[in-house]
């Protein structure tokens, strides 16, 4: 806080009325503004240029994956082995495995519909005989729409957004700049699309394990006593165990052919599988904070003051409390989200996290690995979803430092 | 000596009570899943599926059979076989693989604590210099990169385009040492960093002048008297090392095809073979507790004012 500094003192305004005194110190003071804590974390955080330069590339990440369906992006499911879309069919190349080249494809679409048009229009012409074979040619057809093929199952707003792509920027798409996989897959729309899938699990799952930790911490400082002895040796029991091999032994049980469609009615898929068991385990860490912060919050001599001088509960708790159980919330949310993140990647780079067509930065890695042989090295399949992967969990981590120092200065260099 | 044979035993039954505990969840877990475990298998007829259920003692009451799997476990350190390995027994799985994975991580984890160690101390006796720098970025870089795109780049690199590493496979000291590379690498990164905060913490301080003030060379102060202060937070980094390298084993034995526990862990999990994947989780919540022992007792070898609780 900014000690509000008084230019007159009082024998030099000996002359002035006391009322026109403090008039003008009230509104001196109403000019004058305290620093809030956020604000003040904020300029410390600012100074940090790593944190800042993580906090931008973070945000530009999240913008990307977000409108995804907006760019100009190959499909990242179609199996392209041949290049259907080429201006001379007999000049189409192999897609498979294709290095990253700047040469110009084209999602097809004015092909595509040119042809509906033409097999319509036979429709319209044939006999009742042909009519039969040219339905269903025609239905079959219908399922190669390019539009259609941009993602499997995608949501309302997808949708949305991928019709407003094919609006803006119509037949156009970028070239495959980072390659193609063996199913002659774009690999850049790929990153694109997997930035989606790894993102949602790694907030959903951090959330998740918020919500646990800090319930759960909270509960067991509150209360203390006994009931806060058992909860601490729980954690304790808990840590001592292998989480993420009892993870890997649930996924398997979870997965069963049996369990599977019961799962299924439900709506529970193994995204949502992967949500709940991340974030399950990577709640002790935050339990623990918490509870050692509100511990030493409801001793607080500020506490007792703020109590001393009337404040309402909902004061205390709005104003005194939370903010300082946040920022230490805050700090230890970011450098669980990387954590996160990267488990998701493991399991699914062994093949038990999010399973195909869904893609994650994990299973990209995979592919790549899988390709490596050999004959030949196809590096752009590792490549380039690894950097991507190691830059967001490098941002992450960097952020989550800067945070710590910035929320709370005394833990620097600790 | 009572002090460390209390210490020992209460941390064995600490160790009992979890396997313990795992062991329950996941028996009923599992056989709550499973219904028929033949159900998966070649058409069988009724006669050969019967001699099978009462073999393996699935015609009897579920406590009754969970009774006698651990009787089993306990007195004859029988795991049951595998479901889908021609019925080897999970306990012949874990005697050929603990081998093959206990030689990997510890050759990654004195990997990653001579590096780390020796690039931390040099990064702090010649702090702000360029080798302090180059260090203390590869150690940034070192952490993020997750150990698969690692292990994935340093094929490519050291396998197909210098080929100076079998690709894969177990046997020899070639096939070992880039899995155990990279399994090290991320935690040698990380010992690097707290080694040399730890270092220059010590280094300012008192006794390190009186030790120069008595006349002893730099190495000497360096190595016997810094270094000894500043490896404790090094020391207590060990458990969750030990964590991290065998979560890491899992990912590295299976891109080099490695035939350790790791290895059949992971098939087991994709195969749905429970009692192997049961057994080797039992193994790991094993293993971690011993190690996380040893880390505690040699915080007391290195720091004589700690005392075991």
């Amino acid at each position: 806080m900014e000690q509000p500094s008084f230019p007159e003192t009082p024998a030099a305004v000996a002359g002035a009325s006391a009322k026109q005194h403090y008039d003008r110190l009230l509104t001196e003071a109403a000019s004058i503004r305290g620093v809030s804590l956020w604000q003040d974390a904020w300029k410390r955080l600012r100074r940090n240029w790593s944190a800042m330069l993580s906090l931008y590339f973070l945000i530009a990440l999240g913008m990307l994956a977000f409108f995804t369906p907006l760019l100009p992006l190959q499909s990242p499911i179609k199996q392209n082995l041949r290049d259907a879309s080429a201006e001379n069919p007999s000049q189409s190349q192999d897609r498979q495995f294709a290095p990253p080249s700047w040469q110009p494809v084209s999602l097809g679409l004015t092909q595509y519909r040119e042809k509906l048009a033409q097999l319509n229009a036979d429709l319209a012409q044939a006999s009742t005989a042909e009519r039969k074979a040219l339905e269903d040619q025609l239905e079959r057809y219908e399922n190669d729409n390019p539009i259609r093929e941009m993602a499997s199952n995608p949501g309302v707003l997808t949708s949305a957004m991928i019709s407003a792509r094919i609006a803006i920027f119509g037949d156009f798409c970028l070239p495959s700049l980072m390659g193609t996989d063996n199913l002659g897959r774009d690999v850049m729309a790929r990153i694109f699309w997997g930035s989606r899938v790894s993102i949602i699990v790694a907030l959903v799952a951090a959330f998740v394990s918020l919500v646990i930790g800090v319930t759960y911490g909270a509960i067991s400082g509150y209360l203390g006593g006994w009931i806060d002895n058992l909860m601490m040796r729980f954690v304790d029991i808990l840590y001592s165990i292998p989480f993420i091999f009892v993870v890997i032994f649930i996924i398997t049980i979870l997965s069963d052919e049996k369990v599977k469609p019961a799962l299924d009615r439900y709506g529970i898929n193994q995204i949502i599988i992967l949500y709940v068991l991340i974030g399950a385990i990577y709640w002790l860490t935050m339990a623990r904070v918490v509870r050692g912060q509100v511990i030493s919050l409801k001793t607080e001599q500020y506490i007792e003051a703020a109590r001393t001088i009337g404040a309402s509960s909902g004061r205390i708790v709005f104003r005194h409390l939370i903010p300082n159980v946040l920022g230490v919330v805050i700090v230890y949310l970011t450098l669980t989200i990387p954590a996160v993140m990267l488990f998701e990647a493991f399991l699914s780079f062994l093949g038990l996290g999010v399973t195909p067509p869904d893609v994650s930065w994990g299973i990209l890695v995979n592919e790549g690995v899988q390709a490596i042989t050999p004959i030949k090295v196809y590096w752009w399949l590792v490549l380039f979803p690894g950097l991507v992967f190691s830059l967001t969990l490098f941002a992450l981590n960097f952020l989550g430092d800067g945070l710590r120092d910035a929320l709370d200065p005394r833990l620097k260099n600790k | 000596m009572l002090p460390l044979l209390k210490f020992l035993f209460r941390r064995f039954m600490w160790m009992i009570l979890t396997v313990w505990i795992v062991y329950t969840i996941a028996f009923f877990l599992s056989r709550a899943v499973e219904g028929d475990p033949f159900a998966g298998e070649r058409a069988m007829s009724a006669e050969v599926k019967r001699y099978k259920m009462e073999r393996y003692g699935y015609d009897k009451p579920l406590v009754s059979q969970y009774a006698r799997s651990l009787w089993l476990m306990t007195t004859q350190l029988d795991l049951h076989e595998s479901r889908k390995l021609n019925e080897i027994p999970v306990t012949q799985l874990i005697a050929e693989g603990f081998p093959v994975s206990a030689s990997l991580g510890i050759f990654a984890l004195v990997f990653a604590l001579a590096l780390g160690t020796v690039a931390g101390v040099i990064s702090a006796v010649y702090r702000y210099s360029f080798l302090d720098f180059s260090f203390m970025t590869a150690a940034t870089l070192g952490i993020a990169v997750p150990n698969f795109v690692l292990a994935s780049i340093a094929i490519m690199l050291f396998v197909f385009w210098i080929p100076i590493f079998p690709a894969g496979g177990w046997g020899t000291l070639r096939q070992l040492v880039l899995p155990a590379l990279c399994l090290g690498a991320p935690f040698a990164a990380y010992i690097a960093r707290l080694t040399r905060t730890g270092m220059m913490e010590v280094l300012n301080q008192d006794y390190i002048r009186t030790a120069y003030a008595k006349g002893l060379g730099d190495r000497r102060v360096v190595l016997r008297h810094a270094l000894r202060g500043a490896i404790l937070p090094v020391v207590s980094y060990l458990g969750p090392a030990t964590a991290g390298i065998l979560t890491g084993s899992l990912v590295l034995e299976r891109i080099f095809f490695i035939p350790g526990m790791g290895s059949h862990f992971i098939e087991a999990a994709l195969q749905r073979d429970f009692p192997v994947a049961l057994g080797m989780v039992m193994v790991y919540t094993m293993l971690l507790f011993v190690a996380n022992a040893i880390v505690d007792l040699s915080y007391v070898v290195i720091d004589p004012r700690v005392r075991l609780e």
